[in-house]
């Protein structure tokens, strides 16, 4: 049996009364695709923010390759972590966010090369190599001294997930990516998502809205309903014989507005 | 032209001095120790709250005879302009740090750079393009303010000019619309240096 990459075990989130995350129980494999799907408000970019440190769990477990992330063994009791053991456990996590976030004062090329070279200590001739070969993977070989403002968005988040995936992550999440992108670009960045899931090392977790996307890529679709996992399991399952009525009703208006 | 080294030399040491207490100062009210925030507010409120000639003036009179401190002229000038335009200007290194979006903090985590690391590589190049633009406004006005170490017997460009009033008192008008030449000179190629960084400013800052 092999060991987890990830795992929820019942957490809990709030923001300041209101409980967003009831109780949430999850796997993620090495090299998993998962989606994440729900209505807004369900909790899903919640969930991730969690994984890459920008939330903090109320309570509850979350563990990196069996190591809890926002906890700390001392005398084989549980602490809150400190900013050194966030930083140990997070090196294999990375993130894609909805509105690119890039750096604007850097160029394409030292947006892709700053974090490896300062935050893993790379060779500065190796790292760029990396970047380079990643921006012309995402189409943009040739704006490597441009600046983020004078890309479009679909560009930007390209970008942006490249920057992502040069760290090597063991997992990559994505928020929504394509929620702040012009229609006729969001084609252009999922397919670039579709090209690193095909390679298939990488675990990736997906808030996303594209239903058909969500089907194509996960191997796992998990519905999230007012802070709970409602359901779970494969794409086809999901999406073609979903079992409760809330499923039922968020699909439709879904398909509805095709 | 005699005084103009002393203008000028107040000028430069009250400008370093004051942007370096900007920035500790600035700090200092981001930081995450209570005390050391509520210290540095101390500061800024009792510099920002009083004039500036009265902290001249306690600085030349109080200080030597209250702790027995013996300071030249030009450090009590450099030391009390620097401080008063300090506190002014730790609230723009503050505010401007304040001002990068979070998302850029929240890319850099997911990079994970520690918190010095997102701090130099990311918040501190998008807030400086910023504070450029005010810092060099507040450099204008601490040429103007230099005039103020006249009171404590320094021989800048306004003491000279005052002295050669007294003697020669019919010149009165001449000697103080020669007076606003000089600062305005002096002021020119900073008042372009701003307008400069201003527009160097504007480029490559988050546009969310």
């Amino acid at each position: 049996m092999t060991q987890p990459l990830i795992q929820y075990e019942d957490v809990h989130k709030s923001f300041d009364d209101v409980e967003v995350l009831k109780g949430i129980n999850l796997e993620v494999d090495p090299g998993e695709k998962i989606s994440l799907i729900g209505p807004s408000g369900s909790g899903k970019t919640t969930i991730i923010r969690m994984l890459m440190t920008l939330e903090k769990p109320t309570s509850g477990l979350i563990k990196v390759d069996g190591t809890p992330l926002w906890h700390k063994e001392v005398n084989g009791k549980l602490v809150e972590a400190d900013e050194k053991h966030l930083r140990k456990v997070r090196g294999d996590i990375g993130m894609v966010f909805q509105h690119f976030n890039l750096f604007p004062h850097m160029t394409i090329l030292k947006n892709c090369t700053s974090a490896p070279i300062n935050v893993q200590g790379v060779d500065k001739k190796v790292a760029e190599e990396r970047a380079v070969e990643m921006l012309e993977k995402v189409g943009l070989g040739n704006k490597l001294d441009a600046y983020p403002a004078q890309l479009s968005g679909g560009q930007q988040q390209r970008v942006a997930i490249a920057r992502s995936v040069v760290m090597r992550p063991k997992v990559m999440l994505f928020d929504e990516v394509t929620s702040a992108l012009d229609p006729e670009t969001v084609g252009e960045v999922l397919e670039v998502i579709r090209d690193i899931a095909k390679e298939g090392e990488m675990a990736m977790i997906l808030v996303t809205h594209e239903m058909e996307f969500a089907r194509d890529i996960a191997d796992r679709i998990v519905f999230l309903e007012s802070g709970k996992i409602a359901e779970e399991g494969k794409p086809l399952d999901i999406l073609e014989n979903p079992n409760s009525e809330r499923l039922k009703t968020f699909l439709q208006r879904f398909r509805s507005n095709f | 032209m005699e005084g103009l080294d002393i203008t000028l030399t107040v000028l430069i040491g009250s400008a370093i001095f004051g942007y370096s207490i900007a920035f500790i100062a600035g700090f200092g009210r981001l930081a995450k120790n209570v005390f050391i925030r509520k210290f540095t507010t101390v500061y800024i409120e009792i510099f920002r709250g009083t004039s500036l000639v009265v902290q001249l003036f306690w600085f030349f009179y109080v200080l030597p005879g209250l702790l027995g401190i013996e300071l030249s002229s030009y450090m009590i000038g450099v030391i009390t302009i620097g401080m008063n335009y300090g506190a002014y200007m730790s609230e723009v290194v503050r505010g401007s740090i304040l001002a990068v979006p979070k998302g850029q903090y929240e890319a850099a985590t997911a990079l994970n750079m520690s918190r010095f690391q997102r701090m130099r590589f990311v918040i501190l190049p998008q807030a400086i393009r910023m504070m450029l633009p005010e810092f060099g406004n507040y450099l204008i006005q601490m040429l103007k303010a230099t005039s103020l170490v006249s009171i404590i017997s320094m021989a800048d460009i306004t003491y000279v000019g005052l002295l050669y009033r007294d003697a020669n008192t019919s010149e009165g008008v001449a000697v103080f619309t020669m007076l606003l030449v000089i600062y305005f000179i002096i002021a020119l190629p900073l008042i372009y240096i701003t307008r400069r960084l201003e527009r160097w400013a504007s480029k490559g800052v988050a546009t969310e």
